[in-house]
């Protein structure tokens, strides 16, 4: 195994204040402070060369864990062991053999052009020069960063300082790479080209690769694993297909009616989640109802302007996860 | 370290950019230099006593302190005080280097390149300008070759003090939260103690021994009097020497407070 969490804990102590002015005066003497648990025991391994997506709402402690594993955060307890080492004992040995991309920030030097900021990253990773000219002509190509390598990183547009990270993450050719939301605030032709650059890396290079993200269709397009995390505790991990199993089958057909009866749409076979003006959204088990059935029979009834089928979105399937 | 060489360059040439301020900095700083000589030929003619340091000497003084004036911690870096406001500095950890390294590689760029840009042309105004308008206001040639030698050695060192208290201040900002404090105290240290409104050899002479141990001599007030001869090169070793005295201490109390400043961050989280 490559990558080794065992019995992973933290605990962020949050000073706390009462509200108002007396809680404001009280706080100059005595601070109160709160104990939250980031990570309550998180376990998992992953082999070499393994694509694994690590998902969970906002606060469940997938940024926690990427900081841990990169180095960066010290944990309360538990082992973390990434190619035999200790990632925060042995800080700079780690990170010299990992590639990370903080997709909430840049990695790159602001006021620098590209090209710069890889030539940088060169000395700072020892990089031969020789085998640095062939990985940073290899990832201009693959990243299509030509045509602005010579801008300064601040004015790049979002996905061009996205492709550019990720980089700028790999001239040293790691064989880990953490992308913490590398698809985040990205428009839909960026977010296929990281995609598809991600995929490649594991692919071709065999690269092993943990991604967080809130995109369901970054993990469905990409991993085969994933580990669902809420409140500090896995709650799955396995393949995308087992975690929908497990946790719902549903689909949501969303409608837009055109002839004003959106109060009236309803089918026996589905529940009406939302109204929202013209707009219905009805949730169906596609093993009671096939989908194009239940198109059929709503079509038949109402003038639909328009409507499509979709997954409920993460953030569901994992409030689902949570309520049982 | 070829790390920290490139990080160093490419500092070194982004502050190279900074042109117009270069500009306005020679405007204002000679203008300034003016103002300080006047004041103090004033205060030379109106002398009953014999000043500890003639008077060509003090003009000259006042001119090396104006063209380096950019050696003095004025302010933290802005991008290393972004990184701790917005808690980002973690991630400058998972790079290969040490944290200090940086910081360190960043100041000596950010005490030399604004330096060059201004100190140069200042060089020109005030030897080679300034006595054609008014002879007796300007900036002597250095006292001999080696004092000339002595004087780059001594410039050299005024960095690395400068770069070490820059780092410090910089390391200060994990702890303060708008981070004004600490460079507002220093810059009113150097200013005083640093001998930017009296040049040191005018204070009294209790007060000599304690300001010329202070690390603030290091930066103006030594490597100026070395260039005019009023300290003599063969004793400019003992100017170096305090320099890299004080850099060592300003580097292993920043060490040790940013050590800490990262354990706790660590422990605590961006």
């Amino acid at each position: 195994m490559q990558i080794v969490v065992q019995d992973l804990a933290k605990t962020f102590r949050i000073a706390e204040r009462a509200p108002g002015m007396f809680g404001a005066v009280r706080g100059l003497v005595r601070r109160r402070h709160r104990d939250v648990a980031a990570l309550a025991g998180v376990s998992f391994s992953l082999a070499p060369g393994e694509l694994v997506g690590y998902i969970g709402p906002n606060g469940a402690g997938k940024s926690t864990t990427i900081k841990v594993l990169a180095g960066i955060l010290i944990p309360d307890g538990g082992r973390v062991e990434v190619d035999g080492r200790v990632p925060w004992r042995h800080r700079i040995e780690h990170v010299r053999r990992i590639g990370v991309v903080f997709g909430q920030r840049t990695q790159l030097w602001w006021d620098l052009p590209v090209i710069e900021s890889l030539e940088m990253l060169r000395h700072i990773y020892k990089v031969p020069p020789d085998r640095f000219r062939t990985q940073r002509d290899e990832l201009i190509e693959l990243l299509a960063l030509a045509d602005f390598l010579d801008k300064p990183v601040r004015q790049l547009s979002l996905g061009q300082r996205m492709r550019a990270d990720l980089a700028a993450s790999l001239v040293h050719a790691p064989s880990i790479l953490f992308l913490d939301e590398p698809t985040i605030g990205l428009d839909a032709v960026s977010k296929l080209a990281v995609r598809a650059f991600v995929k490649r890396l594991n692919r071709e290079r065999g690269v092993t690769v943990i991604l967080t993200t809130h995109d369901m269709d970054d993990i469905e397009a990409l991993c085969e694993r994933v580990i669902v995390i809420g409140d500090g505790t896995i709650l799955s991990d396995g393949t995308l297909a087992d975690l929908r199993k497990r946790v719902t089958r549903e689909r949501w057909l969303t409608i837009d009616v055109a002839d004003g009866s959106a109060d009236t749409v309803a089918d026996a076979d589905a529940s009406v989640i939302r109204r929202d003006g013209e707009r219905v959204c009805l949730a169906f088990d596609p093993e009671i109802v096939s989908p194009a059935a239940l198109i059929q029979r709503v079509t038949s009834r109402h003038a639909v302007r328009d409507l499509f089928v979709e997954n409920p979105p993460i953030e569901t399937v994992i409030a689902r996860l949570y309520q049982r | 370290m070829m790390g920290y060489i490139a990080i160093i360059a490419a500092r070194f040439r982004a502050l190279l950019q900074y042109r117009a301020a270069a500009l306005g900095g020679l405007f204002t700083q000679t203008f300034f230099g003016l103002v300080r000589i006047m004041i103090l030929r004033a205060f030379y003619a109106a002398a009953t006593v014999a000043a500890p340091m003639s008077l060509p000497r003090v003009v000259s003084y006042v001119w090396l302190g104006q063209a380096t004036l950019l050696l003095i911690p004025w302010r933290t870096d802005e991008d290393v005080a972004e990184q701790i406001r917005t808690g980002n500095v973690v991630y400058e950890l998972t790079r290969p280097l040490d944290l200090y390294g940086v910081w360190f590689a960043r100041s000596l760029a950010w005490r030399t390149a604004p330096v060059f840009l201004r100190m140069l042309p200042m060089f020109v105004v005030a030897m080679v300008i300034v006595p054609l308008v008014a002879p007796g206001w300007e900036l002597a040639p250095p006292a001999s070759a080696a004092a000339f030698v002595m004087w780059v050695a001594c410039f050299a060192g005024a960095v690395l003090i400068s770069a070490a208290l820059t780092a410090l201040m910089n390391v200060t900002l994990m702890w303060t939260l708008t981070g004004d404090g600490v460079p507002m105290l220093v810059a009113t240290c150097a200013t005083m103690f640093g001998g930017l409104v009296i040049p040191l050899p005018l204070f009294p002479e209790w007060a000599k021994p304690v300001l010329y141990a202070l690390p603030f001599a290091g930066m103006l007030d030594l490597p100026s009097r070395v260039f005019s001869g009023d300290i003599a090169a063969t004793s400019a070793p003992w100017v170096l020497a305090h320099q890299l005295a004080w850099t060592l201490v300003l580097v292993a109390l920043g060490r040790w407070l940013l050590s800490r400043g990262v354990r706790r961050l660590v422990v605590q989280g961006g």
